[in-house]
C-alpha cells in the first residue's frame, strides 16, 4: 500500500496498546483501539498487533468489544495460530447472561476464516438455534450457513438441515427468512431450498409481519412454487394483490414478477397486473434517488417490450429534467421514441428538439438520432426540424443530422426527396469523419437528386493530402465512383485525379486497394462496373423490423427485477465472467520480443490475471526523464488489445486513468492518426511506462485496435500482467459509451 | 445477497469497507472508473457493482448473485438515510469521524451479505457508540424553523431536512418531532407561456426525536380528494392522483376524516408519498417574458422580464435561471434591478447563470444581458435556450396540501415539541424560449 513508514505507526501502536497505563485508562485504550481500525480501513496492514487485540477482547465494554471483534474477522485468516487464542474469549461469550453478547460472539466466532473452525464452531452454532432470544437464533441460523461455506465440499449435515426446515415456523419474522437464505446456500448443490405446498403458504401467510426486505426476498423463493390448481393460483393472487401497490418499490416489483410468473398461462392476468404496477413503476422514474429512476426506467423499457401502449398516455413524465444526469436522459430519450402516436408527436419532437442545443455533445447527437428514429414515421415534421438544426452551423449537430439523414434514406425511401434538397442547400459540411463517410455516402448514392453534389465532392478530392482518415478516403472513392456512374461528364476528371493520387502517393495499402480495384473495374467498362458498385439504395424491410412488436411476456419476465435490464443484456454471473475469454478479438497477441526469450512473457489468457496488483502515482516523471528512460529501455511485451482507442474526450481519458493510478504523461490530440499516447505508473517497487498506438502503419494490427508496447524498470512481469489487464479493463469501461449512442 | 459494501469519498478513497463473504483479490479502483462515468452498473470479473450517490459519498454494494436492483439501491439509499440519523448529517467528515458507529450499524444491517433490518427502533437497541457531531448542537440552527407559519428569522433556509444532529444523541431531552411536506415541482412551460408539463412529487416526512413513540395522528386537509374520478362540486378541493403510505401507517381514519395514525420511530421516515399529474392547482410560480435580439455585430441583448405568481406573503429563495447562450460567448455585461443579485457567464457551459437570493410573490424583476460573441450569425440566436429554474419555495405546496394539526395521543406525558414545515424544491423548471 501506498504507506511509507507503517512499521513505525504498528511499533507506536504495539507500545500504546501494550503500555499498562493506557491499559488502566479505559477511554484511552478504547482510542487506540479505534486508532487501530482506522489504520485498517485505510488498508495498511495492522495484523501484527493481533495479540495486543486478542487481550483487548477481555472486557465488559460492548464498543470495544465490538470494534475488537471486527479486527480479528479480518486478520484471522492471516494469524490462525493467534486466532485461536481469542476463541476461548468468544466461547465463553457465547454463554454470556445477555442475549447481545451471545449474538455478537456467535456471529463473529462465524466469521472467521480459516481452516479447522468449524470444530469450534459447530456446538454454540446448535446450542445457538435453540436459544430463546430470537436475535441469537437468527445469527445462529446464518452461521450454518457460514460454516457450510467455510468447508464447502463436505457432507450436507442432515440434522442442521431438518432443523432449519423446522425453524422455518419460528415466531420471529427474520428467522424465518434466514432459515431460507441459510438453507439456500447450504443446499445450493441440490437446487436451493424446496417450497412445497405447505411452506409456500406457510410463508405467504407470514408476509404482513415480514419487514419490506424480506418481502421481497420471500418473493423471490416463492418463485419455485408452482400451484396445483387454478383455484390455488387464484387464491396466492389475491393474498398478494396489496403488494402490488407497496411504497416500497422493490416489493412492487418483486410482486409484478411473481404475479408475471405465476399467472404466465392466463394474459389478461398478467396484462391486469402490469396496468396496475404501472402507477409505482412511474413514481420510481420520478424518485428522488437518481439511481432508482435509472433502475425504474430500465424496467419500464422491459415492460414496454411487451404493452408498447401502457405507457402511451404519460408520455410526459419521459421528458428528462435538465439536471438529471446524462444516464438517465439517454435513457429516457429512448422511452420517448417508443412512446410516440399520433396525438403527442408533436409536444414529443419539440421537447427533444430543445435537447439538440443541450451542452453536452453526446446528449445533443442523441436526441438528434431520436428524431431521426421518429422521423421513419412522420418524416414530414421531423424533416423540417432536422433542416432547422442545421442552420446553427455547428459542427457536432451538422455531423449528428448528416448521420441521421443517411439512416433515414435507408429505411424510409420516401423522404429521399427531402433530404436530397436540404443536403444540397447545405453548406457547410461536418468536420468529423463520421459525418464526412455519411455526407459522401448520401452524395454518391443519391447524387442524381443533389445538384450540387459534383461540386461537394470536388472540395473532399481536393483536400484529399489533408485528410487522415483511411476511412473517409475509402467513402470518398466509393462515392465518387458511383458518381462517375450517374453524372459522368462533371465527374470525370475529378475521379481521375483521385484515382491518380490514391494509386501513386497514398500509404495505406486499403484504399490504394481499393483505388487499384475501381481501376481495374472501371478498365472492364462502365456496364460491368454498374453492376459491381450500385446496390440497393434503401432498405425499407428494415424499418419493420426495427419497428415496435409486442413481444410475449415470457420473453423478459425472468430477468424482471434482476440486474439484466440494467446492463441492457441477459446477465448472468457464469457467462459474465466467461465472455471475455469467449471473444476472439480480445486474445492477447503476444509475441515474444527478441533478447527476451528467457523470461516468460505468456499470458494464457488475458482473464487469469486474478493476482492482486497495486498501482500507486508517486511522484511524477519530467518529460525528459520519460523520454530518456523510453529511448533506454527495451519494449518488455507488447499486446494488442482487440478495441479501438476510447472516443472520450480527453480529459475524461485522463482523469479515468488517474483513478487508477496510472499518470498519462501525453497524448495526441482529437482524430490524428496515428493516435498516441504515453502513460506511466508504479507498482511494488517497479516504474512502468507504456505506449498506447492505434492506425500506425509500421505496427502491425494497428489499424482497427489499440496497441500497447510496456517498458518497466526493473522487470517484474507480475506487475505488468497486472498493469496490462487494468489497463484493458478501464479503457473496455470507457468504450461502451461511444458504441451505445 | 451482498459481498462487499463500501462507502467512499468522492475522490474514490476508502471510509468504510465491509467484505460480507469470503472475497479476495479485487479491483475497488476499477469501480472508482464507473463512479467517474455514471454507470450505474459495473460488472468485473463476475462482481457487480451498484452504486448510489447520497451527500456527495458512493455508497456502493458489491454482489456476485443477479438480485433486484431495487433492493439493493433502496438498501443503500436507506443506509444513507440511517447514517445520516445517527450521524447528524452526511458529509465525508462526518463518516470519518463516526466510522466505528457506521460499522457497528452494518454489522448489525448485513450479516452474511443478507439485509437483517433497518429499522431503527430495532438498531436502537444494539447501537451502543455514540455519534461525534462535527459542530456542537446550537439552538441558532433551528432559527429557520416557522413553528406554524411563524416568520422565519433568517432568509437562507434549506428546509428540506429536519435538524442535522444525530437521534441518539443523549446531550438534553429532546422531546420533538418534525413534520415536512415536501413537494417537488417539474414544469415546462411551453414559447408562448402554456404549461406543457407540469408533475409534482409530493412526501410527508417525519422526523423524530421522541425517546418513546407514541401514536401520533396527522389531520391533512378534509376536502382532499384522491383520484381523478373524485370531482367534487367545488373548486376548492385539494386534489392529488394517488398516493401511497409507509406500511406502518394505519388509515382506518383516513377515508372519512383524512388523519393519519403512525407510531413515529425515531429518525426519519416517508410516511406518504402522492403525486398529481398534467395539472397545477395554482398558477405556475414564475412566468417568464424574454426577448432575445440582435444587437451590433457581435452581440446579443436578452432582456428577461420574470414574474413571480406567488401570493404577496410569500418569497421564493435562491432562485437561479441559467440561460443557454451561443457558443463562443466571451463577455458579458448585465444590468440588474438590485445589488443582491448576481449573474455570471459560464463559458464552459455554453450559459449564463443569473441568481436572486430572494424573490417576494408577485413581484417582477427584470434583467438584461448584453453577451459578445464573436462571428454572431442570425442562426446563433437559436441556441438561446431553453431556460432552466431552480428555487425553493418555502411554507408554500403547490397542491395545496396542509396539514391540519398533529396531535400525539394523551398519554404522552412531558411537554414535545411539534414543528411542522413546508417546502416546494424545483425538480426541473424549464422554460422555452
Amino acid at each position: 500500500m501506498p504507506y511509507l513508514g507503517s512499521e513505525e505507526v504498528v511499533k507506536e501502536l504495539r507500545r500504546a496498546l501494550s503500555n499498562p497505563n493506557v491499559q488502566a485508562d479505559r477511554l484511552r485504550y478504547k482510542n487506540y483501539i479505534t486508532k487501530v481500525i482506522r489504520y485498517m480501513t485505510q488498508g495498511l496492514d495492522v495484523s501484527a498487533l493481533f495479540m495486543d487485540m486478542v487481550k483487548a477482547s477481555a472486557t465488559v465494554d460492548i464498543v470495544q468489544k465490538k470494534l475488537v471483534y471486527l479486527y480479528m474477522c479480518t486478520y484471522a485468516s492471516d494469524k490462525p495460530d493467534l486466532a485461536l487464542l481469542a476463541i476461548n474469549t468468544l466461547r465463553k461469550d457465547c454463554a454470556d447472561p445477555n442475549p447481545m453478547v451471545r449474538g455478537l460472539a456467535l456471529r463473529n466466532m462465524c466469521n472467521f476464516r480459516m481452516p479447522g473452525m468449524t470444530e469450534y464452531i459447530e456446538q454454540p452454532i446448535v446450542a445457538g438455534l435453540r436459544d430463546k432470544a430470537s436475535y441469537v437464533r437468527r445469527v445462529a441460523v446464518l452461521g450454518c450457513a457460514k460454516m457450510h461455506s467455510l468447508q464447502p465440499n463436505t457432507e450436507i449435515d442432515g440434522t442442521i438441515v431438518n432443523e432449519l426446515y423446522a425453524l422455518l415456523r419460528d415466531p420471529d419474522p427474520v428467522v424465518v427468512v434466514n432459515c431460507l437464505r441459510a438453507l439456500e446456500e447450504i443446499l445450493k448443490d441440490e437446487g436451493g431450498v424446496v417450497i412445497n405446498k405447505p411452506i409456500a403458504h406457510h410463508l405467504l401467510n407470514r408476509m404482513k409481519d415480514l419487514d419490506s426486505w424480506a418481502q421481497s426476498e420471500v418473493l423471490t423463493f416463492l418463485l419455485r412454487y408452482r400451484p396445483r390448481s387454478d383455484d390455488e393460483l387464484f387464491d396466492i393472487l389475491s393474498l398478494l394483490d396489496a403488494f402490488l401497490l407497496s411504497s416500497h418499490a422493490h416489493v412492487a416489483v418483486a410482486t409484478l414478477r411473481l404475479f408475471l410468473h405465476l399467472a404466465s398461462a392466463h394474459p389478461t392476468v398478467q396484462a391486469d397486473a402490469l396496468l396496475r404496477t404501472s402507477a409505482p413503476l412511474l413514481a420510481t422514474c420520478g424518485a428522488a434517488s437518481r439511481e432508482l429512476r435509472f433502475a425504474g426506467l430500465c424496467h419500464v423499457q422491459q415492460v414496454m417490450r411487451s404493452q408498447p401502449g401502457l405507457f402511451g398516455t404519460h408520455y410526459k413524465r419521459f421528458f428528462c429534467g435538465y439536471s438529471e444526469p446524462s444516464y438517465i436522459k439517454f435513457r429516457k430519450m429512448e422511452i420517448l421514441v417508443e412512446l410516440v402516436n399520433d396525438e403527442n408527436v408533436a409536444l414529443v419532437l419539440e421537447e427533444l428538439r430543445s435537447y439538440c442545443t443541450d451542452v453536452s455533445p453526446e446528449l445533443a447527437q442523441a436526441a438528434i438520432a431520436a428524431i431521426g428514429r421518429i422521423a421513419r414515421t412522420y418524416s414530414e415534421k421531423c424533416l423540417d426540424i432536422l433542416t432547422g438544426l442545421l442552420g446553427l452551423k455547428q459542427d457536432h449537430i451538422t455531423s449528428a443530422v448528416i448521420q441521421t439523414f443517411r439512416d433515414l434514406v435507408w429505411f424510409c425511401p420516401q423522404s429521399t426527396a427531402a433530404v436530397c434538397q436540404t443536403v444540397g442547400a447545405c453548406v457547410d459540411s461536418p468536420q468529423d469523419s463520421e459525418g464526412k463517410q455519411a455526407l459522401l455516402w448520401l452524395l454518391g448514392e443519391h447524387g442524381d437528386q443533389i445538384s450540387s453534389a459534383p461540386y461537394v465532392m470536388e472540395g473532399y478530392i481536393d483536400g484529399l493530402k489533408t485528410e487522415l482518415s483511411s476511412a473517409v478516403k475509402m467513402e470518398l472513392l466509393t462515392a465518387a465512383v458511383k458518381m462517375f456512374l450517374c453524372r459522368p461528364a462533371e465527374t470525370q476528371d475529378m475521379l481521375g485525379r483521385l484515382l491518380h493520387y490514391c494509386i501513386e502517393e497514398e500509404s495505406d495499402v486499403c484504399v490504394r486497394d481499393r483505388a487499384l480495384l475501381y481501376y481495374r473495374l472501371l478498365q472492364r467498362g462502365v456496364e460491368e462496373t454498374r453492376k459491381v458498385v450500385t446496390g440497393p439504395k434503401s432498405d425499407p424491410s428494415m424499418s419493420v423490423l426495427t419497428g415496435r412488436q409486442e413481444e410475449p411476456i415470457s420473453e423478459w419476465d425472468s430477468t424482471f427485477n434482476t440486474l439484466g435490464p440494467l446492463a441492457g443484456c441477459d446477465l448472468c454471473p457464469q457467462t459474465a465472467a466467461t465472455s471475455a475469454a469467449d471473444q476472439p478479438s480480445c486474445r492477447a497477441e503476444n509475441e515474444l520480443l527478441p533478447g527476451k526469450v528467457d523470461t516468460d512473457v505468456t499470458l494464457s489468457s488475458p482473464d487469469d490475471a486474478e493476482e492482486e496488483i497495486s498501482l500507486s502515482l508517486g511522484p511524477p516523471l519530467s518529460h525528459e526523464t520519460f523520454e530518456k528512460m523510453w529511448l533506454d529501455l527495451e519494449t518488455l511485451h507488447r499486446q494488442t488489445l482487440g478495441f479501438p482507442r476510447p472516443r472520450a474526450a480527453p480529459d475524461t481519458l485522463q482523469a479515468a486513468l488517474q483513478l487508477v493510478k496510472i499518470q498519462t504523461l501525453a497524448f495526441t490530440p482529437g482524430d490524428t492518426v496515428p493516435w498516441k499516447a504515453y502513460i506511466y505508473t508504479r507498482s511494488t517497487e517497479t516504474l512502468i511506462l507504456a505506449e498506447l498506438l492505434q492506425g500506425d502503419q509500421q505496427a502491425p494490427g494497428s489499424d482497427e485496435s489499440l496497441v500497447v508496447s510496456v517498458k518497466q524498470q526493473p522487470v517484474n512481469q507480475h506487475a505488468i500482467r497486472g498493469f496490462v489487464s487494468v489497463l484493458k479493463s478501464v479503457l473496455q469501461t470507457l468504450n461502451p459509451i461511444k458504441s451505445k449512442n | 445477497m451482498i459481498s462487499q459494501i463500501f462507502i467512499l469519498s468522492s475522490k474514490g478513497d476508502h471510509l468504510i469497507y465491509k467484505d460480507c463473504i469470503l472475497t479476495t483479490g479485487l479491483l475497488v479502483a476499477l469501480f472508482c472508473l464507473c463512479l467517474y462515468l455514471l454507470i450505474l452498473l459495473q460488472s468485473h470479473k463476475g462482481l457487480h457493482f451498484i452504486h448510489v450517490r447520497q451527500g456527495g459519498l458512493y455508497w456502493v454494494a458489491s454482489t456476485k448473485t443477479n438480485p433486484s436492483p431495487f433492493t439493493i439501491i433502496e438498501f443503500l439509499n436507506r443506509l444513507a438515510a440511517l447514517t445520516k440519523d445517527y450521524c447528524g448529517s452526511l458529509s465525508e467528515k462526518s463518516v470519518r469521524m463516526n466510522f466505528a458507529l457506521i460499522y457497528e450499524l452494518l454489522d448489525e444491517m448485513v450479516d452474511f451479505g443478507y439485509i437483517q433490518t433497518t429499522s431503527t427502533d430495532i438498531l436502537k437497541n444494539f447501537i451502543q457508540t455514540e455519534a461525534v457531531s462535527s459542530k456542537p448542537f446550537s439552538l441558532f440552527d433551528l432559527s429557520n424553523v416557522g413553528l406554524f407559519g411563524a416568520e422565519t428569522q433568517q432568509s437562507k433556509v434549506a428546509p428540506s431536512v429536519a435538524a442535522s444532529r444525530p437521534i441518539m444523541s443523549s446531550r438534553g431531552e429532546q422531546n420533538e418531532i418534525f413534520v415536512d411536506v415536501i413537494e417537488r415541482l417539474s414544469v415546462v412551460i411551453g414559447s408562448k407561456g402554456v404549461l406543457m408539463k407540469a408533475d409534482i412529487q409530493g412526501e410527508i416526512r417525519i422526523k423524530c426525536f421522541l425517546p418513546t413513540c407514541s401514536e401520533m395522528r396527522i389531520g391533512l386537509n378534509e376536502e382532499l380528494s384522491i383520484g381523478k374520478s373524485q370531482l367534487k362540486g367545488y373548486s376548492s378541493a385539494v386534489r392529488v392522483d394517488e398516493c401511497r403510505f409507509h406500511q406502518a401507517v394505519k388509515l382506518d381514519e383516513f377515508d372519512t376524516f383524512r388523519i393519519l395514525k403512525v407510531c413515529p420511530s425515531q429518525g426519519e421516515q416517508t410516511v406518504m408519498q402522492y403525486q398529481l399529474c398534467d395539472e397545477l392547482p395554482c398558477a405556475p410560480p414564475f412566468q417568464l417574458f424574454p426577448s432575445v435580439e440582435k444587437d451590433y455585430v457581435n452581440r446579443v441583448l436578452i432582456f428577461l422580464k420574470l414574474r413571480c405568481d406567488l401570493p404577496p406573503k410569500s418569497t421564493a429563495l435562491n432562485v437561479s435561471i441559467t440561460v443557454p447562450v451561443p457558443k463562443g460567448s466571451t463577455s458579458m455585461s448585465q444590468e440588474l434591478s438590485s445589488p443582491d443579485q448576481t449573474a455570471e457567464l459560464q463559458p464552459k457551459n455554453k450559459a449564463l447563470l443569473w441568481e436572486i437570493p430572494r424573490f417576494p410573490g408577485g413581484a417582477q424583476l427584470s434583467a438584461l444581458f448584453k453577451v459578445d460573441v464573436p462571428g454572431l450569425s442570425s442562426a446563433s440566436l437559436l441556441e438561446v435556450g431553453p431556460v432552466s429554474m431552480s428555487f425553493e419555495l418555502p411554507k408554500q405546496t403547490c397542491t395545496g396540501l396542509q396539514i391540519r394539526f398533529l396531535r400525539l395521543s394523551p398519554t404522552q406525558t412531558g411537554l414535545s415539541q411539534r414543528w411542522v414545515r413546508y417546502v416546494t424544491h424545483s425538480d426541473s423548471y424549464t422554460i422555452r424560449i
